[in-house]
Protein backbone atom coordinates (compact mmCIF):
# COMPACT_ATOMS: atom_id res chain seq x y z
CA UNK A 1 0.00 0.00 0.00
CA UNK A 2 1.43 3.33 -1.06
CA UNK A 3 1.43 7.00 -0.16
CA UNK A 4 0.26 9.39 -2.87
CA UNK A 5 3.88 10.39 -3.59
CA UNK A 6 4.77 6.73 -4.10
CA UNK A 7 1.76 6.21 -6.36
CA UNK A 8 2.41 9.25 -8.53
CA UNK A 9 6.18 8.70 -8.75
CA UNK A 10 5.72 4.94 -9.20
CA UNK A 11 8.31 3.72 -6.69
CA UNK A 12 8.66 3.17 -2.92
CA UNK A 13 10.02 5.83 -0.54
CA UNK A 14 13.80 6.07 -0.69
CA UNK A 15 14.05 5.01 -4.35
CA UNK A 16 15.63 7.30 -6.96
CA UNK A 17 13.57 7.56 -10.12
CA UNK A 18 13.79 9.36 -13.45
CA UNK A 19 10.35 10.73 -14.32
CA UNK A 20 8.79 12.58 -17.19
CA UNK A 21 7.08 15.71 -15.89
CA UNK A 22 3.61 16.84 -16.92
CA UNK A 23 4.10 20.54 -16.21
CA UNK A 24 7.27 22.55 -15.57
CA UNK A 25 7.28 26.27 -14.93
CA UNK A 26 9.71 29.04 -14.07
CA UNK A 27 9.26 32.76 -13.36
CA UNK A 28 11.05 35.97 -14.30
CA UNK A 29 13.60 35.43 -11.52
CA UNK A 30 14.57 31.80 -12.02
CA UNK A 31 13.82 31.75 -15.76
CA UNK A 32 16.75 34.05 -16.51
CA UNK A 33 19.23 31.61 -14.97
CA UNK A 34 17.47 28.60 -16.49
CA UNK A 35 17.81 30.10 -19.96
CA UNK A 36 21.48 30.80 -19.33
CA UNK A 37 22.06 27.19 -18.22
CA UNK A 38 20.10 25.86 -21.20
CA UNK A 39 22.32 27.82 -23.59
CA UNK A 40 25.44 26.61 -21.78
CA UNK A 41 24.15 23.04 -22.24
CA UNK A 42 24.08 23.70 -25.96
CA UNK A 43 20.38 22.89 -26.30
CA UNK A 44 18.77 24.59 -29.28
CA UNK A 45 15.38 22.94 -29.65
CA UNK A 46 13.02 22.07 -26.80
CA UNK A 47 11.47 18.62 -27.23
CA UNK A 48 8.30 19.32 -25.21
CA UNK A 49 7.54 23.07 -25.16
CA UNK A 50 3.84 22.31 -24.52
CA UNK A 51 4.72 21.07 -21.02
CA UNK A 52 6.58 24.27 -20.14
CA UNK A 53 5.46 27.66 -18.83
CA UNK A 54 7.19 30.94 -18.14
CA UNK A 55 5.21 33.15 -15.78
CA UNK A 56 6.32 36.66 -14.90
CA UNK A 57 5.39 37.41 -11.30
CA UNK A 58 8.36 38.30 -9.12
CA UNK A 59 9.12 41.88 -10.20
CA UNK A 60 6.14 43.01 -12.26
CA UNK A 61 6.00 45.42 -13.89
CA UNK A 62 9.79 45.79 -14.09
CA UNK A 63 11.24 48.28 -11.60
CA UNK A 64 14.58 49.15 -13.21
CA UNK A 65 16.20 49.13 -16.64
CA UNK A 66 18.27 46.10 -15.67
CA UNK A 67 15.17 44.12 -14.66
CA UNK A 68 13.32 45.18 -17.80
CA UNK A 69 16.21 44.11 -20.02
CA UNK A 70 16.49 40.70 -18.35
CA UNK A 71 12.72 40.23 -18.68
CA UNK A 72 12.74 41.33 -22.34
CA UNK A 73 15.29 38.67 -23.22
CA UNK A 74 13.30 35.96 -21.46
CA UNK A 75 10.06 37.18 -23.05
CA UNK A 76 11.63 36.94 -26.52
CA UNK A 77 12.81 33.42 -25.75
CA UNK A 78 9.37 32.35 -24.50
CA UNK A 79 7.78 33.55 -27.72
CA UNK A 80 10.34 31.98 -30.06
CA UNK A 81 10.60 28.63 -28.25
CA UNK A 82 6.89 27.86 -27.96
CA UNK A 83 6.93 27.81 -24.14
CA UNK A 84 3.54 28.84 -22.72
CA UNK A 85 3.92 32.43 -21.54
CA UNK A 86 2.11 34.54 -18.94
CA UNK A 87 3.40 38.12 -18.98
CA UNK A 88 3.50 40.68 -16.17
CA UNK A 89 0.03 41.15 -14.71
CA UNK A 90 -1.15 37.58 -15.31
CA UNK A 91 -0.42 36.57 -11.75
CA UNK A 92 1.73 34.46 -9.46
CA UNK A 93 2.98 31.26 -11.09
CA UNK A 94 1.40 28.94 -8.49
CA UNK A 95 -1.95 30.69 -8.74
CA UNK A 96 -1.92 30.70 -12.55
CA UNK A 97 -1.13 26.97 -12.48
CA UNK A 98 -4.05 26.42 -10.09
CA UNK A 99 -6.54 27.98 -12.49
CA UNK A 100 -7.33 24.96 -14.62
CA UNK A 101 -3.85 23.66 -15.46
CA UNK A 102 -2.70 21.23 -12.74
CA UNK A 103 -4.80 18.09 -12.23
CA UNK A 104 -4.69 15.11 -9.83
CA UNK A 105 -1.88 12.62 -10.38
CA UNK A 106 0.37 14.96 -12.35
CA UNK A 107 4.09 15.35 -11.79
CA UNK A 108 4.72 19.09 -11.56
CA UNK A 109 8.02 20.91 -11.08
CA UNK A 110 8.52 24.63 -10.72
CA UNK A 111 11.62 26.76 -10.38
CA UNK A 112 10.25 28.25 -7.18
CA UNK A 113 10.23 26.80 -3.69
CA UNK A 114 6.47 27.24 -3.25
CA UNK A 115 5.64 24.88 -6.11
CA UNK A 116 4.41 22.54 -3.36
CA UNK A 117 1.25 24.72 -3.43
CA UNK A 118 -0.08 22.59 -6.29
CA UNK A 119 -0.11 19.45 -4.16
CA UNK A 120 -3.58 20.74 -3.20
CA UNK A 121 -4.84 18.98 -6.35
CA UNK A 122 -3.42 15.55 -5.53
CA UNK A 123 -0.47 16.17 -7.83
CA UNK A 124 3.16 15.58 -6.89
CA UNK A 125 4.45 19.13 -7.12
CA UNK A 126 7.85 20.29 -5.95
CA UNK A 127 10.31 23.14 -6.33
CA UNK A 128 13.73 23.05 -7.93
CA UNK A 129 16.51 25.40 -8.95
CA UNK A 130 17.17 27.03 -12.30
CA UNK A 131 19.79 24.61 -13.65
CA UNK A 132 17.56 21.64 -12.79
CA UNK A 133 14.78 23.46 -14.67
CA UNK A 134 17.05 23.92 -17.70
CA UNK A 135 17.58 20.15 -17.78
CA UNK A 136 13.78 19.67 -17.66
CA UNK A 137 13.38 22.10 -20.56
CA UNK A 138 16.00 20.12 -22.44
CA UNK A 139 14.60 16.65 -21.75
CA UNK A 140 11.07 16.84 -20.35
CA UNK A 141 12.20 14.77 -17.37
CA UNK A 142 14.11 14.92 -14.10
CA UNK A 143 15.21 12.67 -11.25
CA UNK A 144 13.49 12.42 -7.87
CA UNK A 145 14.14 10.70 -4.60
CA UNK A 146 10.73 9.35 -3.62
CA UNK A 147 10.07 10.94 -0.22
CA UNK A 148 8.95 9.36 3.00
CA UNK A 149 5.65 10.85 4.12
CA UNK A 150 4.44 12.51 7.30
CA UNK A 151 0.66 12.55 7.66
CA UNK A 152 -1.08 15.63 9.00
CA UNK A 153 -4.34 14.21 10.25
CA UNK A 154 -7.06 16.85 10.37
CA UNK A 155 -10.14 16.26 12.51
CA UNK A 156 -13.32 18.31 12.75
CA UNK A 157 -13.95 21.82 11.47
CA UNK A 158 -12.34 25.23 11.84
CA UNK A 159 -14.20 27.62 14.12
CA UNK A 160 -15.47 30.91 12.70
CA UNK A 161 -12.51 33.17 13.53
CA UNK A 162 -9.86 30.67 12.40
CA UNK A 163 -9.01 30.14 8.76
CA UNK A 164 -6.76 27.76 6.80
CA UNK A 165 -3.78 30.13 7.25
CA UNK A 166 -4.02 29.74 11.03
CA UNK A 167 -4.03 25.99 10.53
CA UNK A 168 -0.97 26.35 8.26
CA UNK A 169 0.89 28.33 10.93
CA UNK A 170 -0.16 25.73 13.49
CA UNK A 171 1.25 22.77 11.58
CA UNK A 172 4.45 24.67 10.69
CA UNK A 173 4.93 25.47 14.39
CA UNK A 174 4.24 21.85 15.32
CA UNK A 175 6.70 20.40 12.79
CA UNK A 176 9.31 23.21 12.92
CA UNK A 177 11.34 24.72 10.09
CA UNK A 178 13.09 21.45 9.30
CA UNK A 179 10.63 18.98 10.76
CA UNK A 180 9.79 17.55 7.36
CA UNK A 181 13.04 18.03 5.42
CA UNK A 182 13.20 15.59 2.45
CA UNK A 183 9.67 14.34 3.34
CA UNK A 184 6.26 14.83 1.80
CA UNK A 185 3.30 15.93 3.89
CA UNK A 186 -0.11 14.36 3.27
CA UNK A 187 -3.12 16.21 4.66
CA UNK A 188 -5.62 13.50 5.57
CA UNK A 189 -8.53 12.87 7.89
CA UNK A 190 -12.20 13.86 7.90
CA UNK A 191 -11.27 17.53 8.44
CA UNK A 192 -9.64 17.78 5.01
CA UNK A 193 -12.96 17.48 3.17
CA UNK A 194 -14.30 20.63 4.82
CA UNK A 195 -11.46 22.82 3.58
CA UNK A 196 -12.07 24.72 0.31
CA UNK A 197 -9.67 24.48 -2.64
CA UNK A 198 -8.40 28.00 -1.91
CA UNK A 199 -7.77 26.89 1.68
CA UNK A 200 -6.01 23.71 0.56
CA UNK A 201 -3.73 25.76 -1.68
CA UNK A 202 -2.81 27.88 1.38
CA UNK A 203 -2.04 24.73 3.40
CA UNK A 204 -0.01 23.01 0.67
CA UNK A 205 1.83 26.28 0.02
CA UNK A 206 3.45 26.35 3.44
CA UNK A 207 4.70 22.74 3.37
CA UNK A 208 8.13 23.96 2.23
CA UNK A 209 8.41 26.07 5.40
CA UNK A 210 8.83 22.76 7.26
CA UNK A 211 11.45 21.64 4.74
CA UNK A 212 8.95 19.35 2.98
CA UNK A 213 9.27 18.45 -0.67
CA UNK A 214 5.53 18.29 -1.23
CA UNK A 215 2.28 19.03 0.62
CA UNK A 216 -0.48 16.86 -0.74
CA UNK A 217 -4.26 16.59 -0.46
CA UNK A 218 -6.08 13.64 -2.02
CA UNK A 219 -8.38 14.79 -4.80
CA UNK A 220 -12.00 14.53 -3.66
CA UNK A 221 -15.42 15.81 -4.65
CA UNK A 222 -14.34 19.43 -3.97
CA UNK A 223 -11.31 19.04 -6.27
CA UNK A 224 -13.44 17.50 -9.01
CA UNK A 225 -16.01 20.32 -8.75
CA UNK A 226 -13.31 23.03 -8.77
CA UNK A 227 -11.67 21.62 -11.90
CA UNK A 228 -15.03 21.11 -13.62
CA UNK A 229 -15.48 24.90 -13.41
CA UNK A 230 -12.41 25.14 -15.66
CA UNK A 231 -13.82 22.50 -18.00
CA UNK A 232 -11.45 19.80 -16.77
CA UNK A 233 -12.50 16.25 -15.95
CA UNK A 234 -10.81 14.67 -12.93
CA UNK A 235 -11.37 11.70 -10.66
CA UNK A 236 -11.11 11.46 -6.88
CA UNK A 237 -8.15 9.66 -5.32
CA UNK A 238 -8.70 7.18 -2.52
CA UNK A 239 -6.10 7.01 0.25
CA UNK A 240 -4.62 3.55 0.74
CA UNK A 241 -3.75 2.06 4.07
CA UNK A 242 -0.12 3.12 3.72
CA UNK A 243 2.85 3.48 6.05
CA UNK A 244 3.54 7.00 7.22
CA UNK A 245 6.82 7.90 8.88
CA UNK A 246 4.71 9.56 11.55
CA UNK A 247 1.36 11.25 12.00
CA UNK A 248 0.73 14.71 13.37
CA UNK A 249 -2.78 15.05 14.83
CA UNK A 250 -4.59 18.36 14.65
CA UNK A 251 -8.11 19.02 15.90
CA UNK A 252 -9.37 21.91 13.80
CA UNK A 253 -11.64 23.07 16.62
CA UNK A 254 -8.47 23.90 18.63
CA UNK A 255 -7.16 26.34 16.01
CA UNK A 256 -7.37 30.01 16.97
CA UNK A 257 -6.01 33.09 15.14
CA UNK A 258 -2.21 32.83 15.15
CA UNK A 259 0.72 35.06 14.26
CA UNK A 260 4.29 34.04 13.36
CA UNK A 261 6.60 36.59 14.98
CA UNK A 262 9.99 37.82 13.68
CA UNK A 263 12.13 36.19 12.39
CA UNK A 264 11.03 32.59 12.20
CA UNK A 265 7.92 31.14 10.64
CA UNK A 266 7.79 28.38 13.26
CA UNK A 267 7.77 30.87 16.15
CA UNK A 268 4.02 31.20 16.45
CA UNK A 269 1.93 33.00 19.09
CA UNK A 270 -1.79 33.36 19.55
CA UNK A 271 -2.85 36.66 17.96
CA UNK A 272 -4.21 37.59 21.40
CA UNK A 273 -0.66 37.52 22.86
CA UNK A 274 0.76 40.00 20.33
CA UNK A 275 -2.35 42.19 20.02
CA UNK A 276 -1.46 45.88 20.17
CA UNK A 277 1.88 45.45 18.38
CA UNK A 278 2.69 48.61 16.42
CA UNK A 279 2.37 48.33 12.61
CA UNK A 280 3.67 50.46 9.74
CA UNK A 281 2.21 48.34 6.96
CA UNK A 282 -0.29 45.56 6.31
CA UNK A 283 0.24 43.40 3.24
CA UNK A 284 -2.46 41.09 1.91
CA UNK A 285 -1.58 38.86 -1.00
CA UNK A 286 1.04 36.30 -2.21
CA UNK A 287 0.84 32.65 -3.23
CA UNK A 288 -0.30 31.94 0.33
CA UNK A 289 -3.24 34.31 0.68
CA UNK A 290 -3.93 36.38 -2.43
CA UNK A 291 -6.86 34.35 -3.73
CA UNK A 292 -10.44 35.41 -4.31
CA UNK A 293 -11.68 33.86 -1.09
CA UNK A 294 -8.99 35.84 0.75
CA UNK A 295 -10.05 39.14 -0.81
CA UNK A 296 -13.68 38.42 0.07
CA UNK A 297 -12.69 37.73 3.65
CA UNK A 298 -10.63 40.92 3.80
CA UNK A 299 -13.39 43.05 2.27
CA UNK A 300 -15.95 41.66 4.71
CA UNK A 301 -14.06 43.33 7.59
CA UNK A 302 -12.96 46.59 5.94
CA UNK A 303 -16.19 47.31 4.03
CA UNK A 304 -17.54 50.74 4.95
CA UNK A 305 -14.60 51.48 7.26
CA UNK A 306 -11.15 53.06 6.87
CA UNK A 307 -7.81 51.36 7.42
CA UNK A 308 -5.63 53.04 10.03
CA UNK A 309 -2.29 51.96 8.59
CA UNK A 310 -0.71 51.80 5.11
CA UNK A 311 -2.32 48.71 3.58
CA UNK A 312 -1.31 47.03 0.35
CA UNK A 313 -3.52 44.43 -1.33
CA UNK A 314 -2.10 42.37 -4.19
CA UNK A 315 -4.44 39.92 -5.95
CA UNK A 316 -2.70 36.65 -6.81
CA UNK A 317 -3.79 36.67 -10.44
CA UNK A 318 -5.64 38.62 -13.10
CA UNK A 319 -8.54 36.18 -12.75
CA UNK A 320 -8.72 36.92 -9.02
CA UNK A 321 -8.55 40.66 -9.69
CA UNK A 322 -11.22 40.50 -12.41
CA UNK A 323 -13.57 38.53 -10.17
CA UNK A 324 -13.01 40.94 -7.29
CA UNK A 325 -13.87 43.82 -9.62
CA UNK A 326 -16.97 42.09 -10.95
CA UNK A 327 -18.37 41.33 -7.52
CA UNK A 328 -17.58 44.73 -5.98
CA UNK A 329 -15.09 43.27 -3.51
CA UNK A 330 -12.29 45.37 -4.94
CA UNK A 331 -14.30 48.59 -4.62
CA UNK A 332 -14.84 47.85 -0.93
CA UNK A 333 -11.10 47.39 -0.49
CA UNK A 334 -10.16 50.57 -2.38
CA UNK A 335 -12.82 52.66 -0.62
CA UNK A 336 -11.46 51.48 2.72
CA UNK A 337 -8.22 53.28 1.83
CA UNK A 338 -6.08 50.35 0.70
CA UNK A 339 -3.59 50.45 -2.17
CA UNK A 340 -4.11 47.79 -4.80
CA UNK A 341 -1.04 46.65 -6.78
CA UNK A 342 -0.92 44.58 -9.99
CA UNK A 343 -1.16 40.79 -9.64
CA UNK A 344 2.17 39.23 -8.69
CA UNK A 345 4.37 38.49 -5.70
CA UNK A 346 4.36 42.13 -4.55
CA UNK A 347 6.83 43.06 -1.80
CA UNK A 348 6.97 39.52 -0.33
CA UNK A 349 10.61 39.05 -1.28
CA UNK A 350 11.65 42.63 -0.72
CA UNK A 351 12.57 43.41 -4.30
CA UNK A 352 10.12 46.22 -5.08
CA UNK A 353 6.76 47.89 -4.48
CA UNK A 354 6.18 47.95 -0.74
CA UNK A 355 9.56 47.19 0.81
CA UNK A 356 10.05 48.12 4.44
CA UNK A 357 12.32 50.81 5.85
CA UNK A 358 14.71 50.39 8.78
CA UNK A 359 12.72 49.55 11.91
CA UNK A 360 9.37 49.33 10.12
CA UNK A 361 6.94 46.59 11.07
CA UNK A 362 4.67 44.75 8.62
CA UNK A 363 1.86 42.31 9.20
CA UNK A 364 1.79 40.13 6.10
CA UNK A 365 -0.31 37.23 4.86
CA UNK A 366 2.77 35.73 3.16
CA UNK A 367 4.69 32.62 4.15
CA UNK A 368 8.15 33.88 5.18
CA UNK A 369 9.34 36.34 7.79
CA UNK A 370 13.11 35.86 7.48
CA UNK A 371 15.20 38.72 8.82
CA UNK A 372 15.45 41.61 6.30
CA UNK A 373 13.39 39.73 3.68
CA UNK A 374 11.08 42.67 2.94
CA UNK A 375 13.78 45.29 3.47
CA UNK A 376 16.85 45.75 5.65
CA UNK A 377 15.88 46.35 9.27
CA UNK A 378 12.19 45.63 8.67
CA UNK A 379 10.22 43.22 10.86
CA UNK A 380 7.60 40.82 9.50
CA UNK A 381 4.70 39.21 11.35
CA UNK A 382 2.69 36.59 9.45
CA UNK A 383 -1.03 36.06 9.89
CA UNK A 384 -4.32 35.08 8.32
CA UNK A 385 -6.33 37.46 6.17
CA UNK A 386 -8.93 37.98 8.90
CA UNK A 387 -6.21 38.98 11.37
CA UNK A 388 -4.63 41.26 8.73
CA UNK A 389 -8.02 42.91 8.12
CA UNK A 390 -8.78 43.47 11.80
CA UNK A 391 -5.24 44.83 12.25
CA UNK A 392 -5.48 47.15 9.23
CA UNK A 393 -8.58 48.74 10.76
CA UNK A 394 -7.06 48.92 14.25
CA UNK A 395 -3.63 50.13 13.08
CA UNK A 396 -1.99 47.61 15.43
CA UNK A 397 -2.11 43.81 15.53
CA UNK A 398 -5.68 42.89 16.47
CA UNK A 399 -7.62 39.68 16.96
CA UNK A 400 -10.34 39.09 14.35
CA UNK A 401 -13.89 38.93 15.67
CA UNK A 402 -15.92 35.77 15.26
CA UNK A 403 -18.06 36.28 12.16
CA UNK B 1 36.06 14.47 -4.51
CA UNK B 2 38.12 16.14 -1.81
CA UNK B 3 38.62 19.59 -0.36
CA UNK B 4 40.34 21.38 2.47
CA UNK B 5 40.23 24.86 3.95
CA UNK B 6 39.75 26.92 7.09
CA UNK B 7 36.31 26.71 8.67
CA UNK B 8 33.78 29.52 8.54
CA UNK B 9 31.16 28.63 11.18
CA UNK B 10 27.49 29.48 10.72
CA UNK B 11 24.38 28.76 12.78
CA UNK B 12 21.26 26.73 12.00
CA UNK B 13 18.43 27.60 9.62
CA UNK B 14 20.58 29.88 7.43
CA UNK B 15 18.04 30.91 4.77
CA UNK B 16 18.79 31.79 1.18
CA UNK B 17 17.63 35.40 1.78
CA UNK B 18 20.55 35.70 4.21
CA UNK B 19 22.97 34.09 1.77
CA UNK B 20 21.99 36.52 -0.99
CA UNK B 21 19.26 39.12 -0.43
CA UNK B 22 16.38 39.57 -2.86
CA UNK B 23 17.58 43.07 -3.74
CA UNK B 24 20.67 41.65 -5.48
CA UNK B 25 18.92 39.06 -7.64
CA UNK B 26 18.23 41.19 -10.70
CA UNK B 27 21.50 40.74 -12.50
CA UNK B 28 23.43 38.01 -14.26
CA UNK B 29 26.72 39.35 -12.89
CA UNK B 30 27.85 36.57 -10.57
CA UNK B 31 30.50 38.73 -8.91
CA UNK B 32 27.68 40.85 -7.41
CA UNK B 33 26.28 37.79 -5.61
CA UNK B 34 29.72 36.76 -4.34
CA UNK B 35 30.44 40.28 -3.11
CA UNK B 36 27.15 40.57 -1.19
CA UNK B 37 26.96 37.01 0.21
CA UNK B 38 25.80 36.99 3.86
CA UNK B 39 25.74 40.79 3.82
CA UNK B 40 22.80 41.07 6.24
CA UNK B 41 24.36 38.52 8.61
CA UNK B 42 27.87 40.00 8.68
CA UNK B 43 29.13 42.35 5.97
CA UNK B 44 32.72 41.16 6.57
CA UNK B 45 31.87 37.50 5.97
CA UNK B 46 32.07 37.60 2.15
CA UNK B 47 35.74 38.57 2.46
CA UNK B 48 36.54 35.40 4.42
CA UNK B 49 35.02 32.87 2.01
CA UNK B 50 37.80 32.34 -0.54
CA UNK B 51 39.30 28.90 0.01
CA UNK B 52 37.11 28.32 3.08
CA UNK B 53 34.85 25.43 4.07
CA UNK B 54 31.51 26.60 5.46
CA UNK B 55 30.41 24.57 8.48
CA UNK B 56 26.76 25.33 9.13
CA UNK B 57 24.14 24.09 11.56
CA UNK B 58 20.95 22.23 10.72
CA UNK B 59 18.67 23.07 7.77
CA UNK B 60 21.33 24.93 5.79
CA UNK B 61 19.94 26.91 2.84
CA UNK B 62 16.26 26.85 3.73
CA UNK B 63 13.71 29.07 2.00
CA UNK B 64 13.72 30.25 -1.58
CA UNK B 65 14.85 28.14 -4.54
CA UNK B 66 17.14 30.95 -5.73
CA UNK B 67 20.18 29.35 -7.31
CA UNK B 68 22.02 32.64 -6.86
CA UNK B 69 22.66 31.47 -3.28
CA UNK B 70 24.84 28.51 -4.25
CA UNK B 71 26.39 30.41 -7.17
CA UNK B 72 27.34 33.23 -4.75
CA UNK B 73 29.19 30.78 -2.52
CA UNK B 74 30.93 29.07 -5.41
CA UNK B 75 31.94 32.39 -6.98
CA UNK B 76 33.18 33.63 -3.62
CA UNK B 77 35.57 30.68 -3.61
CA UNK B 78 33.93 28.42 -1.03
CA UNK B 79 35.52 24.95 -1.24
CA UNK B 80 32.56 23.07 0.25
CA UNK B 81 29.65 23.32 2.66
CA UNK B 82 29.32 20.94 5.61
CA UNK B 83 26.09 20.73 7.64
CA UNK B 84 24.17 18.05 9.56
CA UNK B 85 21.16 18.70 7.30
CA UNK B 86 20.35 20.82 4.27
CA UNK B 87 17.17 22.20 2.74
CA UNK B 88 16.62 19.96 -0.25
CA UNK B 89 16.51 22.56 -3.04
CA UNK B 90 19.72 24.22 -1.79
CA UNK B 91 21.39 20.80 -1.64
CA UNK B 92 20.38 19.91 -5.19
CA UNK B 93 21.28 23.37 -6.49
CA UNK B 94 24.74 23.11 -4.93
CA UNK B 95 25.41 19.80 -6.68
CA UNK B 96 24.08 21.26 -9.94
CA UNK B 97 26.57 24.13 -9.87
CA UNK B 98 29.46 21.93 -8.77
CA UNK B 99 29.68 23.10 -5.14
CA UNK B 100 30.44 20.14 -2.84
CA UNK B 101 27.88 19.72 -0.05
CA UNK B 102 28.62 17.29 2.74
CA UNK B 103 25.99 16.03 5.16
CA UNK B 104 27.84 15.54 8.44
CA UNK B 105 27.55 16.67 12.04
CA UNK B 106 30.88 18.19 13.08
CA UNK B 107 32.02 20.70 15.72
CA UNK B 108 33.18 24.08 14.45
CA UNK B 109 35.65 26.75 15.47
CA UNK B 110 36.34 29.57 13.03
CA UNK B 111 39.60 28.91 11.24
CA UNK B 112 39.85 25.21 12.20
CA UNK B 113 41.30 23.06 9.41
CA UNK B 114 38.43 21.24 7.70
CA UNK B 115 39.08 18.51 5.14
CA UNK B 116 36.52 16.31 3.41
CA UNK B 117 36.48 13.32 1.10
CA UNK B 118 33.07 12.75 -0.46
CA UNK B 119 34.01 9.43 -2.05
CA UNK B 120 35.36 7.97 1.17
CA UNK B 121 32.57 9.62 3.19
CA UNK B 122 34.31 11.60 5.91
CA UNK B 123 34.99 15.10 7.22
CA UNK B 124 37.99 15.97 9.37
CA UNK B 125 38.09 18.95 11.73
CA UNK B 126 41.60 19.65 13.08
CA UNK B 127 42.50 16.01 12.41
CA UNK B 128 39.42 14.51 14.09
CA UNK B 129 37.43 12.39 11.62
CA UNK B 130 33.61 12.28 11.38
CA UNK B 131 31.39 10.20 9.06
CA UNK B 132 29.55 11.90 6.18
CA UNK B 133 26.36 10.67 4.57
CA UNK B 134 27.02 9.35 1.05
CA UNK B 135 25.48 11.11 -1.97
CA UNK B 136 23.40 9.24 -4.54
CA UNK B 137 25.25 7.86 -7.56
CA UNK B 138 23.70 10.47 -9.84
CA UNK B 139 24.68 13.34 -7.55
CA UNK B 140 28.27 12.09 -7.35
CA UNK B 141 28.41 11.89 -11.14
CA UNK B 142 27.04 15.44 -11.52
CA UNK B 143 29.42 16.84 -8.91
CA UNK B 144 32.37 15.05 -10.44
CA UNK B 145 31.54 16.51 -13.84
CA UNK B 146 31.62 19.98 -12.26
CA UNK B 147 27.85 20.50 -12.23
CA UNK B 148 24.73 19.68 -14.21
CA UNK B 149 25.67 21.75 -17.29
CA UNK B 150 29.01 19.97 -17.93
CA UNK B 151 27.39 16.65 -16.90
CA UNK B 152 24.68 17.20 -19.49
CA UNK B 153 27.20 18.08 -22.19
CA UNK B 154 29.27 14.98 -21.39
CA UNK B 155 26.19 12.72 -21.63
CA UNK B 156 25.13 13.93 -25.09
Amino acid sequence: MSTLSERVLGAPAGAYVDREVDIAFAHDGTGVLALEALRAMGVERLPYPERLRLIFDHIVPANTGTTATLQAELRRYARSSGIGFSDAGGGICHQVMSEGVVRPGMVVVGADSHTCTLGAFGAFATGMGATDMAAVWASGATWFRVPETIAVNLAGRLSCAAEPKDLALAYVAKLGMEGATYRALEFVGDGAAGISMDGRLTLSNMAVETGAKAGIFYADAATVRYLADYGLAAASQTPEDCRYERTVEIDLADIVPLVAVPHRVDTVREAEEVAGTHLDQVFVGTCTNGRYEDLVRFARTVRGRKVAVRTLVVPASRAVLARAIATGVLADIVEAGCMVAPPGCGPCLGAHAGVLGEGEVCLSTANRNFRNRMGVGGEIYLSSVATAAASAIAGVIAVPKVA
Amino acid sequence: MQGVGPAVCLGSDIDTDVIIAGRYLRTKDRSVWAEHAFEDLDPALAGRLRGAVIVAGRNMGCGSSREQAVVALREAGVVGVVAPSFARIFFRNAVNVGLPVIEAAVPCTDGARVAFDLDAGWVEVDGERYPARPLSEKMVAILRAGGLVPYWRSCR
